[in-house]
């Protein structure tokens, strides 16, 4: 593909439309490569936001042909050839400007679930013994390199625009790798069933599909919480226990 | 009078990588008001893309490691231009810092008795690297960004640049900066002020960098009267990708090499095996056999000489090229696939321990790593040199103005090991950040004057008035970098920095002539045009220090001068901008060891 077609959507603040650029693709290169080049070569104020070019920053996430990627993951040989690419930004967020999206909501997120608390030190030299294999799972979910591709792809927020009540896939994902952390004594269950509607998910795996760490959102990280969720509140058992324990308490 | 919004901080941190997290972290701890500034989103810094883990003598793996040894074996990676105290420092309290992390809910792979396990890496002789498969930094910066956004005190702005220091007298007053998304000024109010920018990779063409890598902290303590020195000293990382050319120069971590990866040239040979430095001859091994059984942690045996120093593989692997004994795309064969031959489990253990190199080798090169040799030569990688500090403080030599990590020097000399630069964040970090807010709560609020931020405001809008008629900022960018490539990278001659300095003078006029189109909002072509002068600045300071090096020490290699001369193991060159603006170097001389220093040094080097 010696000349490819790009049709990129341009603008401020959700107002634009698609603009055609044309630049020369030579072998290996990824989407994030071509939007460089035609930066340098027609269209020097062209917003992208990129970091590390390596797919390991999270920053380069955009909708390309349609689908939620990492342009410096993207290689255009993988790209059906002879057509035109399109490169839009993420449809999740708000719109800033060419590519770029504000996703500072994401972060604002993050800070309502509760931290990282650990049982105190308990091994002789002060610190813990952990097992390799009671963290592979955690290991698993901080993976995440917090590109939001996750997010951009849910239903509940792309098209139901929840943002205010459910937390989307990327923080149920850092909710599961605390509460699975062999050392970690906080109790996130209640937050999440309420003020962060894990019910929303009806598990249809597209943030698993669309995840550049290929981590198993839903049934590793998801399932288990929903499961966690329900063994501590809808379990009549659990459920009658409490009751007694209340009246006990009275 | 120019328009910004006014900000106010007892202590401003400019830079959110590792270090500037860390300094954040401690200096709010310390009840300081804090400014976090990151060029990019938070968690994004070049932190993120460090792989091969952090070095602290643990002695988790091998319980022969103590801080003495540690502290030995920077000492000589670094070829004793280090600053000594750091050096000590580091040692001593770098094992503390990663227990921490720890603590913060960082989640280390482990030994088989729980503990945090440790990894070999060039240069350590023993097992020292604590780390996370292949991508330790990104397990650090996560873990300090989602401890430091829990602290009350600080304040993150993300997405700012800083485009001047303002003093107030002699002292630091505050930092005028533009954010990204909506091109406005910031006036930082602030008492003391961190520098943790990270390096300068995007001097050059083939690099490990990202974009954000331009030499701001150097050129922003420099600018303010701050010393530079040791900025001879740039780290090619010998393993890079080579091949597509649109990825030429992503890392390839050390740790393949750790993990039992050897190099050969076309051949098939493993070449390393040729030339073992003096120095490092009595701890490397000598046969193939013996390396292996290093890999698989026999005490008795010698590490691999694809674990020598970087600098050192680097100039080899360009030797082998330069030789006709390189790869089709010019590099050398990177190979771990063939540990199959020693394990049976190999390639589930290669995907386990290297993650992120399968996947991208996978994906970028289409070549499984479980199976096939990568392809591999140098890329610009770190800078040993930078802002001259109090080893102790972090401070600079400007009253106020600290530095930590990559930004700063002194902790690596003339070379830095592999692992002590993500150890260098957190413990230099820290302490920055401790002694910023004691110099804040203790010297109080300055005040930034306003006409030097209208001043600096006015120089960062020229270029929208000369528009499209000015000079295009990608192009000066590209023609830098080419230009320090080919002249001041892995192998240097007088004639060709001489060159480069005229080189960097040509294109600082065509930089003072940069005109950008567009609007303010999210213009990458402004900001490469407001980068070029710190690009540039670094760039000259490179050249300048490597030209009076005539020798050959570490990072850095002369044609004309091949071999190291006692002499210049004597001082550190330090530049400094002279009252008529230009750059003043000096040598100035390493002051003497202490004597028990010293005395470990010598009872490590049998």
């Amino acid at each position: 593909m010696p000349n490819t077609t790009f049709k990129i959507w341009r603008g401020s603040r959700g107002k634009g439309d698609f603009q055609d650029y044309s630049t020369d693709i030579t072998e290996g290169m990824v989407v994030l490569d071509a939007m460089h080049q035609i930066q340098a070569e027609s269209a020097g104020d062209l917003a992208v936001r990129w970091n590390c070019k390596a797919g390991k920053c999270g920053s380069c996430s955009a909708e390309i042909n349609g689908q939620p990627r990492l342009m410096c993951m993207t290689r255009m040989d993988e790209l059906p050839a002879n057509e035109a690419v399109t490169v839009e930004p993420m449809r999740a967020f708000p719109h800033v400007r060419d590519l770029v999206t504000d996703v500072s909501w994401n972060f604002e997120v993050k800070k309502k679930i509760k931290k990282f608390r650990p049982r105190k030190p308990d091994a002789p030299d002060g610190t813990w013994r952990m097992q390799q294999e009671d963290i592979d799972r955690v290991q698993e979910f901080r993976k995440c390199i917090e590109c939001f591709l996750c997010q951009d792809v849910c239903h509940v927020l792309r098209d139901h625009h929840k943002h205010d009540e459910f937390i989307g896939p990327r923080f149920l994902v850092h909710a599961a790798a605390l509460e699975m952390h062999p050392l970690d004594t906080e109790n996130r269950l209640r937050d999440l069933k309420e003020d962060q509607a894990i019910g929303y998910c009806n598990i249809t795996k597209c943030c698993t599909k669309v995840c550049p760490e290929h981590i198993t959102i839903t049934d590793n990280a998801i399932i288990p919480l929903k499961e966690r969720v329900v063994d501590e509140f809808y379990d009549p058992i659990t459920k009658l226990v409490r009751l007694l324990r209340r009246k006990k308490d009275a | 009078m120019a328009e910004y919004d006014r900000v106010e901080h007892d202590v401003l941190v400019i830079g959110a990588g590792g270090a500037g997290l860390r300094a954040a972290i401690e200096a709010a701890a310390l009840g300081a008001r804090v400014g976090l500034v990151c060029k990019s989103l938070l968690g994004k810094a070049h932190t993120v893309m460090a792989e091969g883990g952090a070095a602290a003598a643990m002695a988790n793996v091998d319980d022969r490691d103590s801080w003495r040894v540690h502290f030995a074996d920077t000492m000589r990676g670094g070829q004793y231009l280090n600053n000594w105290r750091m050096a000590e420092l580091h040692a001593k309290e770098a094992p503390d810092r990663i227990r921490e992390l720890e603590a913060w809910g960082a989640v280390f792979d482990r030994t088989p008795d729980g503990r945090i396990l440790q990894r070999n890496f060039g240069g350590h002789r023993y097992p020292r690297l604590a780390h996370v498969g292949d991508r330790t930094g990104l397990e650090m910066i996560r873990t300090l960004q989602d401890h430091a956004v829990f602290q009350k005190n600080i304040d993150v702005h993300m997405e700012v640049t800083v485009v001047k220091l303002l003093k107030d007298g002699e002292r630091v007053a505050g930092a005028l900066a533009y954010d990204r998304e909506k091109g406005r000024f910031k006036l930082f109010a602030s008492s003391a002020i961190v520098l943790a920018t990270g390096g300068v990779g995007r001097a050059f063409s083939i690099t490990s960098n990202s974009w954000e890598y331009t030499g701001d902290g150097h050129a922003l303590a420099y600018s303010a009267g701050a010393e530079l020195m040791d900025m001879e000293f740039v780290q090619f990382h010998p393993t890079g990708m080579v091949w597509p050319p649109s990825v030429r120069g992503i890392l390839v971590t050390e740790g393949v090499r750790g993990e039992g990866g050897v190099l050969r040239n076309s051949q098939g040979k493993r070449f390393m095996f040729d030339d073992i430095p003096e120095n490092y001859r009595n701890q490397t091994a000598d046969n193939e056999e013996e390396g292996w059984r290093y890999v698989l942690g026999d005490k008795s045996a010698r590490r691999p000489p694809e674990l020598l120093t970087r600098d050192h593989v680097a100039r080899c692997i360009q030797r082998e090229v330069r030789e006709g004994r390189g790869s089709p795309h010019g590099g050398v064969y990177l190979d771990i696939a063939w540990i199959k031959e020693k394990l049976p489990d190999a390639e589930e253990h290669i995907r386990k321990k290297l993650p992120s190199m399968y996947h991208q080798f996978m994906q970028l090169a289409n070549i499984d790593i479980t199976k096939t040799p990568m392809e591999v030569g140098p890329t610009t990688h770190y800078i040993m040199g930078g802002v001259r500090v109090d080893g102790d403080s972090q401070m600079s030599t400007v009253p106020g103005l600290f530095a930590a990590g990559e930004v700063a020097a002194g902790l690596h000399g003339a070379n830095r090991l592999g692992g002590n630069s993500l150890s260098d964040l957190l413990v230099f970090g820290r302490r920055a950040g401790e002694y910023a807010a004691k110099f804040a709560s203790e010297r109080g609020r300055a005040n930034p004057p306003t006409s030097e931020a209208d001043d600096a405001v006015r120089l960062a809008l020229a270029p929208f008035d000369r528009g499209g008629t000015g000079e295009g900022p990608y192009a000066i960018q590209h023609a830098l970098q080419q230009m320090m490539q080919k002249l001041v990278g892995i192998v240097r001659q007088e004639s060709e920095m001489v060159e480069a300095l005229n080189g960097v003078r040509a294109l600082r006029a065509k930089a003072a002539d940069v005109g950008v189109q567009g609007n303010r909002e999210y213009n990458p072509g402004w900001h490469t045009a407001l980068d070029l002068d710190n690009l540039l600045t670094v760039s000259e300071s490179i050249a300048l220090a490597a030209i009076e090096r005539k020798e050959s020490r570490g990072g850095h290699f002369r044609d004309d001068y091949p071999d190291k001369v006692a002499e210049y193991a004597k001082f550190n060159i330090v530049l400094r901008k002279g009252a008529d603006g230009s750059m003043q170097l000096e040598r100035r001389p390493i002051p003497p060891l202490t004597s028990e220093l010293a005395a470990i040094i010598e009872e490590q080097k049998s």
